[in-house]
């Protein structure tokens, strides 16, 4: 894919407007799908590389309405079925196709509660965009409505018209919810349960809020400042957010509801200890999991090194192993702090790359060498430090369980690559802190905080979702789940 | 919350300070640790141990060298100033029984964290030996409080200023050769210190468990920065330590790890304004 810089795309856009005004109106089927597909304007890929801001850069106004007259506004609405939160889609693409925002946005908060965030790091592809009748048309997934990017537009208008109202939150009821982690999945649960008039607590970790928005997605896909405008909302609602609390060691979750009075407590702690290949070599200085490293540069800043204490090694040469979002934003963060060559290597091939298909784009613009069908088999060291890295490569032989084919080693294909850094990013397994610490609680064999469909745990008033009930997922199923728990509990908690 | 109540410098790197903490005091056992940061934008999060807590006062008590940038930050703020960012305790508590005779060591600092150990030892029934080692008898820690706890007290100097001369690890060897040996050692101190009481005490079977304190983030499990090999295992130790058995710790592996950063360290500690061109300068090399 070439880059079209963005002023070149508002003016296709502008040009295209034109065209679409001047066809016999309402537009007809064949008309809808003959306007091509509005590309997301974007930095120049060799610039952004190496500056922190924003990648993405927004539709134009008239590239979301040429992208909004794309829409069929088919009756079955097969993207709705898509979305793991049921946005009413073509209703808000309409509205934009007319030009009004404003009443898209509107459409779109009916049912979620963080489109900035979900419209920039959803995998719409796989999502709401797969079933897409335009996509199928065109026989093409990538051609489908960019539905994502739409629901970015209209957030962000929404932001940057200063159109965005707390919502209304209804009278005291006198009663108090614990939300443990303040990433997607609790800032969901904390707002409808707020909206409901009990009184919620936010308990975080970490010294600043967000959970994985502000520790694991940099600001070059999710600028911070989108997390602090929805933590600020929360606040504006009387939520209180606690940040320098650990649930289950500053305070047991049982202590929470016997001690301090909390009707009910709702876990999201999150995803937790970072998955190592166990190979040779994995503890040598200069190996990372892409979580430290991730939070290293985002939470920590280690990226501005003229005013950031935490450290991050200069690397020159990175190795980065995994084939999903976060190996994307760890190469990518690699090239930013200064690295000469990103090496990504995955067991498989790109199709099987769990990573959202535009930052598997955006990582490949910037300069990061793919290696498919290579795995790491140890990692070298000198004087106890990263020197290389030595891999195998594989052949896809026959289709396993979940229907993928299964890469294969070639025997005796080693050979050896030179690294000065190694960042593991294979996935997480769940945090040992709760389980540690809350006797009863139930827990599958992986540590997964064990629910019914409404989020309930084992333990009466203790609810949960998230990470830490399904395994490593996205940010829109941490908040589906937790629009679920928040129902159950104000249901638990009415009169 | 986390003002600093008061201020003691104890030898000429050393500092103790009592902090307004009231969860963390009531929480806290021993062998626990925080984590703060002066900083909530641009500083670092650093780990450091609980020497004691007041629970009625709502205080915890932390000692600390000033070696690095932020110690050094943190050994010039006065009573009164709030620490920006405090969160614990964290870790697994020490396992405290009834074992017959422990023997705790304790060398430079590493007295501070051993010092609340020690008296859960005592409490449970243990006789109590307490061997302290330090580089030179100003730099002695706490030896007053380990004798009101303590059945005996050996203090042992490098350069031979206060008490025996040489290091911990020759009165432990007595001490493992006695009869009957202890039924317990429990060593904090700089890595190598505890490398070679851990090498001590293994020829005589004598269970030994060393607190690690390593580089770490977020000291709940996520990060893994602060991982350590024990056993042929990786294990983290903001979760499942800071206590580890000591015969099974790869120590060498873990002192490799704690310099991961010692370059960058040194220039930021020397708190010089030309450190950033020195940084990057650094890192060329």
């Amino acid at each position: 894919m070439s880059f079209h810089t963005p002023e070149s795309l508002q003016e296709a856009a502008r040009a295209e407007w034109a065209r679409i005004q001047s066809l016999p109106q309402p537009l007809k089927p064949r008309d809808r799908l003959s306007i091509p597909m509005q590309e997301m304007p974007a930095q120049e890929p060799l610039a952004r590389a190496r500056n922190m801001q924003e990648v993405a850069l927004g539709y134009f106004e008239e590239q979301a309405r040429v992208e909004a007259a794309r829409c069929l506004q088919c009756k079955n609405a097969p993207c709705v079925q898509g979305c793991p939160v049921r946005i009413s889609i073509p209703r808000f693409i309409a509205a934009l196709a007319e030009g009004d925002p404003a009443k898209a946005i509107a459409v779109i908060k009916e049912t979620s509660l963080l489109p900035a965030v979900c419209g920039r790091v959803c995998p719409q592809e796989t999502q709401c965009q797969e079933p897409c009748t335009v996509g199928k048309s065109l026989k093409s997934v990538e051609k489908a409505v960019s539905i994502g990017r739409l629901e970015r537009y209209a957030a962000d208008w929404e932001r940057e018209h200063g159109a965005a109202a707390a919502p209304v939150v209804a009278p005291p009821t006198g009663k108090k919810v614990a939300v443990v982690g303040s990433g997607p999945a609790g800032i969901t649960v904390a707002a409808d349960v707020r909206r409901a008039g009990h009184e919620v607590v936010l308990f975080e970790a970490f010294h600043k809020a967000g959970g994985v928005l502000v520790y694991g997605i940099p600001e070059f896909r999710l600028p911070k400042a989108i997390v602090r405008a929805e933590l600020d909302t929360l606040k504006k609602m009387g939520v209180e957010i606690r940040t320098n609390f650990v649930v289950g060691r500053t305070r047991r979750i049982t202590d929470l509801i016997a001690k301090d009075g909390f009707d009910a407590v709702f876990v999201g702690s999150g995803a937790g200890l970072p998955k190592f290949m166990e190979i040779e070599g994995e503890n040598l200085v200069g190996v990372y999991s892409a979580n430290e490293y991730l939070t290293r540069s985002n939470l920590m800043r280690a990226y501005d090194r003229e005013r950031a204490v935490t450290p991050i090694h200069a690397a020159q040469r990175v190795a980065v192993l995994g084939g999903g979002n976060v190996a994307m934003d760890a190469a990518r963060t690699a090239l930013r702090l200064g690295a000469k060559e990103v090496h990504l290597i995955y067991r498989r091939t790109e199709v099987e790359m769990p990573a959202r298909v535009e930052e598997v784009a955006h990582a490949k613009e910037e300069g990061v060498q793919f290696h498919m069908l290579q795995n790491a088999k140890r990692i070298l060291g000198e004087n106890g430090k990263v020197a290389g890295i030595e891999c195998l490569r594989y052949e896809l032989g026959e289709p396993d369980a979940s229907g993928r084919r299964r890469p294969v080693e070639i025997k005796g294909s080693e050979f050896q690559m030179g690294m000065d850094a190694v960042i593991v990013a294979i996935g997480n397994e769940s945090n040992p802190l709760i389980e540690q610490t809350t006797p009863g609680l139930e827990v599958d064999k992986w540590g997964h905080i064990v629910t019914d469909e409404n989020g309930r745990t084992s333990l009466p008033k203790v609810f949960a979702g998230g990470d830490i009930v399904l395994g490593a997922a996205t940010v829109i199923l941490a908040m589906g789940e937790g629009r679920k728990a928040a129902a159950a509990i104000n249901e638990m908690l009415k009169g | 919350m986390n003002q600093i109540l008061s201020k003691e410098q104890l030898s000429q790197d050393v500092y103790r300070m009592r902090i307004r903490a009231p969860l963390i005091a009531e929480e806290r056992k021993p062998g626990q640790f925080i984590i703060l940061q002066l900083d909530t934008e641009f500083g670092e999060r650093i780990p450091l141990t609980i020497a004691d807590a007041d629970a009625k006062e709502g205080s915890i008590t932390i000692i600390f060298q000033a070696v690095g940038k932020s110690t050094k930050l943190l050994a010039r703020m006065e009573e009164g100033e709030k620490i920006a960012n405090l969160v614990g305790p964290l870790g697994r508590p020490t396992h405290i029984e009834k074992f017959g005779t422990v023997v705790c060591v304790g060398g430079g600092i590493g007295v501070a964290p051993l010092y609340p150990i020690a008296q859960g030892m005592k409490e449970a029934g243990n006789r109590l030996v307490v061997v302290i080692g330090a580089r030179t008898k100003e730099l002695v820690i706490l030896e007053k409080e380990m004798r009101a706890i303590a059945d005996e007290v050996i203090v042992c100097t490098d350069d031979g200023s206060y008490g025996r001369k040489g290091l911990v690890t020759a009165p432990l060897k007595e001490l493992c050769e006695g009869d009957p040996k202890p039924d317990l050692a429990v060593a904090i101190g700089p890595p190598i210190m505890m490398k070679f009481c851990a090498l001590t005490t293994k020829p005589y079977g004598v269970p030994t468990v060393v607190s690690l304190n390593t580089i770490m983030i977020d000291g709940t499990g996520m990060c893994g920065g602060c991982r350590v090999t024990v056993g042929g295992k990786t294990k983290f130790v903001c979760v499942d330590g800071p206590e580890f058995d000591g015969h099974q710790v790869d120590f060498d592996q873990m002192m490799q790890r704690l310099g991961s950063y010692r370059e960058q360290e040194k220039i930021a500690a020397a708190g010089c304004n030309l450190h950033n061109e020195a940084v990057k300068k650094g890192l060329k090399e």
